[in-house]
């Protein structure tokens, strides 16, 4: 194959359509990663427009930030929804779970960055040290979700009354409602709850497919696939990957729980 | 599998103390707007004012995130500006679509 013509896959690194260069000075795997999440970017751009547009359509609260309660009628203030704390029951901590969350998830793209730069040093022992970090990071945050929807579907102690038409009788109704699903919510308007499950279920679907690409990249460190390649790029072509599930995460953290 | 004739050498390289530490500033800075975020959250009445500072801590996050974790920032600006165009344009739909959902609150609640 010596002297084998330009245009195989054994082109010199000279030239430029056979692979010899790289576009954007990125490798093939990093930039499809960029394209990838843009895309994703895009999707996830969807759904918080969606929100948005529908959340300014309803009314805000009006009044006395104290004098507060759950009425189908306007859409809630997040922090008067979001302030349970496991173990804590009846104790209001406003955004206070939701804020370890938020932690939980950088301290897990800390780690990750770690990881990687570990990597770029052929550090076999640190990487797979920082890929256990993130992965315990990742999962913790996945236990708090699954806490998070549990008490938002389960609902609050105190019922919400709800106006409903009784086809039968031709009169309207005050029906009690507890917890919230796709039916019916407790909290506000049954947008607020189906865009809740909607953005917050994407993104926990995002953490858990994280949580397995990196328990998979964690498994070829330890196997010792990476040493034998040569180079660690696959531990930065998923921390790419899961450093935008945590930028996701800090848009849905500011645009659902805090505004 | 340590020994094998065929295993290639390692040469581990030792800590980059000057990266890793400003790693671990950027992660501070994250934190500490996280912690101004909810200092805000409790300060200030729900408005525009409020809402604004929101989205800049928000934006300063997420350059933080996409510069300096994801390296963008580093990497060739014709990537850079691939990605960041796109996206404003996302930010002005965004926009676009919540001035519109006020405008058309405005029909539907009329009777509320």
């Amino acid at each position: 194959m010596a002297h084998a013509p330009a245009t195989t896959a054994t082109a010199s690194a000279t030239s430029v359509w056979d692979g010899g260069s790289s576009p954007l000075g990125v490798s093939y795997g990093k930039l499809m990663m960029w394209i990838f999440l843009l895309s994703d970017a895009f999707t996830f751009s969807g759904l918080l427009i969606t929100y948005g547009l529908v959340r300014s359509q309803h009314p805000a609260f009006v009044g006395d930030h104290d004098a507060f309660t759950f009425s189908t009628q306007y859409w809630p203030v997040p922090e008067k929804v979001f302030e349970a704390v496991p173990f804590l029951h009846g104790v209001p901590m406003p955004l206070v779970f939701v804020g370890l969350m938020t932690f939980i998830l950088i301290m897990s793209s800390v780690t990750m960055v770690l990881a990687v730069e570990a990597g770029h040093r052929m550090d076999r022992k640190a990487v797979e040290k920082w890929m256990l970090w993130t992965i315990l990071g990742g999962i913790t945050f996945l236990s708090c979700q699954a806490w998070e929807w549990t008490h938002f579907i389960v609902g609050t102690d105190v019922p919400t009354m709800k106006n409903v038409f009784n086809h039968a009788t031709g009169i309207w109704e005050q029906i009690p409602i507890i917890g919230a699903n796709l039916h019916v919510n407790q909290y506000g308007p049954q947008d607020f709850a189906d865009f809740f499950f909607f953005i917050t279920g994407f993104h926990g679907f995002h953490v858990f497919s994280g949580v397995l690409l990196n328990f998979l990249i964690y498994f070829n460190t330890v196997t010792g696939l990476y040493e034998r390649r040569g180079h660690y790029e696959m531990v930065e072509k998923v921390g790419l990957y899961w450093h935008f599930v945590d930028l996701v995460w800090v848009f849905v953290f500011t645009f659902y729980y805090l505004v | 599998m340590a020994g094998h004739a065929e295993e290639p050498q390692v040469v581990v390289l030792p800590p980059n103390k000057e990266k890793i530490k400003k790693l671990w500033t950027v992660a501070g800075i994250l934190g500490a707007v996280t912690v101004a975020e909810f200092g805000v959250a409790f300060t200030l009445h729900s408005g525009p004012l409020k809402t604004a500072i929101f989205v800049v801590m928000t934006i300063v996050k997420a350059a933080y995130i996409v510069g300096e974790f994801m390296h963008l920032r580093h990497e060739v600006k014709v990537l850079m500006w691939s990605i960041i165009i796109p996206m404003a344009f996302v930010v002005w739909m965004l926009v676009a679509f919540v001035y519109e959902g006020m405008q058309m609150s405005q029909i539907n609640f009329l009777n509320h």
